[in-house]
């Protein structure tokens, strides 16, 4: 037996996949088929789950109500559909944001002396030592009607004698996505910087033996030598910006619900699992989409990783 | 080409700030002139600055003191892209992010020219490196030596007047080394482009230099054709550096025209008849000079004047040579024989205790100033 097991290749390998496959058993695939066989559910009155198999829950989250004026029987109702759309497009426009503010910095720390660099990496590595909620509130801190922002800019006024109302930047979608590029901001820089500092210096000269002058150099050998990490650092970013619910919560109140707030207060406040879990899986699902274009069209930035 | 000179440095001083804070000179008042067409070679150990000469020619740094001229123009702080040199680099920096086909296509892009002069241009260097049907490939997909001609055909394909080479072929086997020193001086030769070549290994720079330059602390030592370097060293670090030598302690007894007898005290003997260089006076200490292969050893004394006994102390046989260790009068000598007859039979060696005569012939023999 155990020579047998010596000689062949494939026993080994399921032999040593075997943690790692239980592992993803146990921690995703039944889950997972939990969260399917509930969505497919109805709600009970206490709510709990009655295991039968209806749309209904989906239907409901694609606009289907039967909850109409003029005493129409159904009609179409966007609050579900518009939820969805705004978390697609606050997470392009984060990851859109973040890394054209990422990419500068990353070039700038791989581009400074090796010995301030390691300083640089650490000032971009602070933040993450706090927790993620007290940096939200942080934020909060700073844009409310009372807070830093709006005192600084009321001095600042005052002084030139400006007549002043403070902004109301707090519970809107730019304080959303302005806490969202805050906190994402560092998953983009590492990987575009691992991706930069591993270019040679040679590189740069033999662009610009050939004839390259710095521009050139940038956009024909750098920019397309760190792809593999702008497509590392968006495939950080993109995914748990689609399904983080605490940046929208504390920043943007009831004004800017995503599809994590949904999914969270069908748990904990409407109570309708069933309904939360097919929320979940449409979540998922736009997610992988995403990721699937985009990673066939870039790959998984795997250079970076291997690295 | 309105100069005579491809590439000339004038008195060019390179200085760094080392990491421990002290200036350094890489490059020491160097003055080359490299003719057009020459195939001229920097030859020194590691550190001896000539990378940096390179570079300076090339545009990546610039002199501290002193002047880079290519084509007789004096390039002050002209950027790397707008000389008309170009560079292999040792590491050969491919981009791997582009086909073979792109990494040549690149120079001639940056040039402005057309797509399909593009094309005929690239298939053509491909074809000069052999390097025909691989250009999808990736630089990853390919061997060192593949990788190492297109590192040439890149900077080839560009048409420069000059080409530098760093340590070109360092990253490859001995067998393969040899061959592209021969395609390479083959290639220089076709194409009459100026080769700037540096490397570490003598017998590369003898193999394919019209001239080389011996370097040694940032500072030319020699420089000349491969025979003026090894048959005529100007010092006694060229006469080490370049091939082996055997070094004897003497002084100069009497001058006779331009032949000198030299007292050697370690012989106890007087060498009679030597060629004498310039500046040399009567009484200067002295070095005599002479490579091992021209040592002729004999077992029975001869009619010649300078002969000496010597006991031998080891032989080594390496195939083409045999290495014979010898004692004379305490001082200590090695002498190549080349192994002319089949040495199968023990007696055709020399024995360790073996007592040997030892000639030297004047003409073969050199007198270098004590440095
Ligand atoms: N950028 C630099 N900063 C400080 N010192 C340098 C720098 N570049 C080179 N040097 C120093 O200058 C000297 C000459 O270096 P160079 O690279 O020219 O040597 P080399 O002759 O090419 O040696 P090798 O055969 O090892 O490549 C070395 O002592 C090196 O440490
Ligand atoms: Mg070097």
């Amino acid at each position: 037996m155990l020579q047998r097991l010596r000689e062949s290749k494939s026993a080994q390998g399921t032999i040593l996949a075997l943690p790692t496959t239980i592992w993803l058993f146990v921690l995703l695939i039944i889950p997972l088929i939990l969260t399917m066989v509930v969505s497919f559910g109805r709600r009970s009155p206490d709510g709990g789950v009655i295991y039968t198999f209806t749309l209904d829950n989906y239907t409901r989250l694609f606009g289907y109500s039967t909850d109409c004026p003029d005493g129409q029987a159904s009609c179409f109702d966007p609050l579900y559909v518009n939820i969805l759309g705004r978390s697609l497009s606050l997470a392009f426009n984060t990851t859109l944001l973040v890394i054209t503010l990422a990419y500068p910095l990353a070039y700038f720390i791989a581009r400074a002396h090796p010995k301030q660099r390691n300083f640089y990496l650490f000032m971009v590595l602070i933040p993450l030592w706090t927790n993620f909620v007290i940096r939200v509130y942080a934020w909060m801190m700073l844009l409310r009607k009372e807070g830093a922002i709006n005192i600084i800019l009321g001095w600042l006024m005052n002084l030139l004698h400006i007549p002043f109302a403070p902004l109301e930047m707090l519970y809107t979608p730019g304080a959303v996505l302005v806490g969202m590029v805050y906190e994402f901001l560092p998953f983009m820089i590492l990987p575009i910087y691992t991706s930069l500092e591993k270019i040679e210096t040679p590189l740069y000269e033999a662009a610009a033996d050939l004839g390259a002058n710095a521009i050139k150099t940038f956009l024909r050998v750098t920019l397309p030598l760190s792809m593999p990490g702008v497509v590392a650092g968006t495939i950080l970013v993109f995914i748990p910006v689609m399904g983080t619910f605490i940046v929208s919560d504390i920043l943007g109140g009831r004004q800017v619900i995503l599809v994590g707030n949904l999914i969270q207060r069908q748990f904990l406040d409407a109570r309708d699992p069933t309904f939360g879990s097919a929320a979940s899986l449409i979540l998922m699902v736009m997610t992988l989409i995403v990721t699937y274009f985009y990673t066939r069209k870039f790959g998984f930035g795997e250079e970076i990783v291997v690295a | 080409m309105t100069s005579e000179f491809a590439v000339e440095m004038r008195d060019v001083v390179k200085r760094f700030i080392t990491p421990e804070g002290n200036e350094m000179a890489a490059v020491d008042h160097v003055t080359m002139q490299i003719k057009n067409g020459e195939f001229f070679s920097m030859l020194g150990s590691s550190g001896c600055g000539k990378t940096t000469s390179l570079r300076m020619v090339a545009g990546f740094e610039w002199p501290t003191e002193g002047e880079v001229y290519i084509e007789g123009k004096a390039m002050g702080h002209t950027p790397p892209f707008q000389r008309k040199v170009n560079t292999v680099f040792q590491s050969y920096a491919l981009f791997q992010h582009m086909t073979v086909y792109q990494n040549l296509a690149f120079g001639l892009e940056m040039e402005g020219a057309k797509d399909d002069e593009i094309k005929k241009r690239v298939g053509r260097a491909l074809e000069m490196v052999q390097l025909t049907g691989m250009d999808r490939r990736r630089p990853r997909q390919l061997s060192g030596g593949q990788q190492q001609r297109v590192a040439l055909a890149r900077a080839l394909v560009k048409t420069p007047d000059v080409l530098l080479l760093d340590e070109p072929l360092g990253a490859l086997d001995l067998k393969l080394r040899k061959e592209m020193q021969l395609e390479l001086k083959a290639l220089q030769q076709q194409l009459g482009i100026t080769f700037i070549y540096v490397t570490h290994d003598q017998e590369e720079a003898l193999t394919m230099s019209d001239r080389i330059a011996v370097m040694s602390k940032g500072k030319v030592q020699q420089m000349g054709t491969p025979v003026e370097v090894y048959e005529r060293p100007s010092n006694k670090f060229v006469a080490d550096f370049i091939g082996e030598s055997n070094f004897l302690a003497g002084k100069i007894k009497s001058i006779s025209g331009n032949e000198a007898s030299v007292f050697i005290p370690s012989l106890n003997a007087e060498l009679a008849g030597m060629p004498i260089s310039d500046g040399l006076v009567k009484g200067e200490e002295v070095n005599v000079c002479i490579r091992p292969e021209k040592i002729r050893i004999a077992e029975k004394e001869a009619v010649n004047q300078n002969m000496f006994r010597a006991t031998v102390t080891n032989t080594v046989y390496i195939g083409v040579d045999t290495k014979v260790f010898v004692d004379a009068h305490g001082a200590k000598l090695k002498i190549w024989e080349q192994n002319r007859i089949s040495r199968l039979d023990p007696k055709s060696f020399y024995t360790v205790g073996q007592e040997v005569w030892l000639m030297l012939m004047p003409e073969n023999t050199l007198i270098l100033k004590k440095d």
